[in-house]
């Protein structure tokens, strides 16, 4: 290809696999990433929700906290970034969290992992160095920050993604939603998590750079299993209603605006025993006391044209959001969005218009998720 | 036929023009959801956007090739988008255009010129 910009995107450890499979490789922060297979997003989308797909998400960030004080005391002080019980997160398991600012905006949303004497994060890509910079400059006197960057990192997602990967690490069959545990494969670490980005029972798949392309291939090699590009897993995740960093998510909107407010438990809002002590404390847990002015929300355009990001909202004649993620939802047959909507006008049913191409077309607010997910509790 | 560097093929039919997009357009777009055509007895000038496409990661203008009416639409894309990657070429034809004088059809390029294009 002849763009400029090429040269300088990173090329990620199993590009030569994701070449040999037929993928079309687009930027995609910072990385070159396979968008989708000549199977296409539809069904790559539809492999994955009746078997298993296979994704490549090794631009996210994987970051290794080692505590210097025994790892409660990392906890606690994680917990002075993140509004999310640290504390009890116990081994071997698995939380959803947030880095907050001083505004209450979200400075990112990952995954926390509790690996007996360590905590494993992983990030997303577009944030991976202000992540560092942040965990560095706060956590400096409770952890040494280590940046992953000889692991590849594979979601195997759908409801055969047991079946398949058990084949390979028989001991991923004991785990449940948001276990984690270090596995062997042929002389590899394997570090797995019960968890994913679909809506759908998977896991996500840490292991050593040289051994990740033979064990994709693996994979590959089962009839359950079929390679999925980032377009099915962004239609895949828009089902399932999650929000997508930059888009449904950032600086500008709150956990409680988000629908985010369950990743932050009893303990840490006002009354818990560590209440508050996390950027923005104030004006989150005010916000999860008495509601946000706008609420999150999931909403089906009534005809067949996708309502897209920034779509304006109105009711009547007046503007009361915008939609922050849309596209066309292959399991729904429907083009399906997100957005956020001023709280007068969140209730599920509610009937709004969006202005797509100077028209005023219907669109309903509707529950999230749009699918029903088949998590593994 | 002929092709404009948008990617539309152009079929004379009668004293009519057919337009659609190329194969390599449908492919490059993926699969296709959503088809907004332009209104029957509409006048179109070339360039002006006359039909969006929308696949499943974005949506596209497909410009109009010559100045001309709008005749007929293909009505069966609304419930059908998929044809578009299934027959980009044959059943998935979007509209049909009178033109004052087919030879404006002569600036546009030949298949030969046109896989030169994408090759």
């Amino acid at each position: 290809m002849a763009d400029p910009d090429a040269t300088q995107l990173q090329r990620l450890g199993l590009h030569a696999l994701h070449l040999s499979l037929g993928a079309r490789m687009v930027p995609f922060a910072g990385y070159q990433m396979p968008v989708q297979y000549p199977a296409g997003v539809m069904a790559e989308h539809l492999h994955t929700r009746a078997s298993a797909g296979l994704f490549d998400v090794s631009h996210m960030g994987q970051v290794i906290l080692r505590p210097r004080q025994g790892l409660p005391a990392l906890a606690l002080s994680l917990e002075a970034l993140v509004p999310a019980d640290m504390l009890g997160l116990g081994a071997g398991r698995q939380r959803y969290g947030l880095f907050t600012d001083e505004t209450g905006g979200i400075l990112d949303d990952l995954m926390i992992a509790n690996r007996g004497d360590h905590l494993l994060l992983v990030v997303n890509a577009a944030c991976k160095a202000t992540d560092l910079a942040h965990l560095r400059a706060h956590l400096g006197e409770a952890a040494e920050v280590e940046e992953i960057t000889d692991r590849a990192l594979l979601a195997l997602q759908g409801p055969a993604a047991e079946t398949a990967l058990v084949r390979l690490v028989p001991g991923a069959a004991a785990m449940r939603f948001m276990d984690v545990a270090v596995l062997p494969w042929q002389g590899a670490e394997v570090w797995l998590s019960r968890s994913g980005y679909t809506g759908e029972d998977g896991f996500e798949i840490s292991l050593p750079a040289d051994a990740a392309q033979a064990f994709a291939e693996a994979l590959l090699a089962m009839p359950e299993v079929a390679p999925a590009g980032l377009g099915a897993r962004d239609s895949l995740r828009l089902e399932a209603g999650l929000p997508l960093y930059g888009h449904d998510i950032d600086r500008s909107t709150t956990p409680a605006e988000a629908g985010l407010g369950w990743s932050i438990p009893k303990v840490r809002r006002t009354g818990g025993a560590r209440a508050g002590g996390f950027p923005g404390a104030g004006r989150i847990l005010a916000e999860l006391a008495a509601g946000a002015a706008r609420q999150h929300v999931g909403l089906r355009p009534g005809g067949r044209a996708p309502m897209r990001e920034g779509t304006v909202l109105y009711a009547g004649n007046t503007a009361i959001g915008a939609v922050t993620s849309g596209g066309f939802g292959p399991s729904l047959g429907a083009p399906v969005s997100m957005g956020y909507v001023s709280v007068a006008h969140a209730a599920p049913g509610t009937a709004l218009t969006g202005a797509v191409r100077g028209k005023a077309l219907p669109v309903a607010v509707a529950a999230l998720p749009f699918i029903t997910t088949r998590y593994q509790r | 036929m002929k092709y404009t560097e948008d990617h539309e093929w152009l079929r004379v039919e009668g004293d009519l023009v057919v337009v659609g997009i190329t194969e390599h357009a449908a492919t490059q777009l993926g699969d296709v959801v959503f088809i907004e055509l332009p209104e029957v007895e509409a006048m179109v000038a070339q360039g002006e956007e006359v039909v969006v496409i929308e696949s499943v990661k974005a949506a596209s203008d497909i410009l109009a090739p010559v100045d001309g009416e709008i005749v007929a639409v293909n009505d069966r894309l609304a419930d059908k988008p998929g044809l578009v990657n299934e027959d980009p070429t044959g059943a998935a034809w979007m509209f049909k255009m009178r033109v004052d004088d087919l030879s404006v059809l002569d600036d546009f390029m030949d298949e030969d010129e046109y896989n030169e294009l994408i090759g």
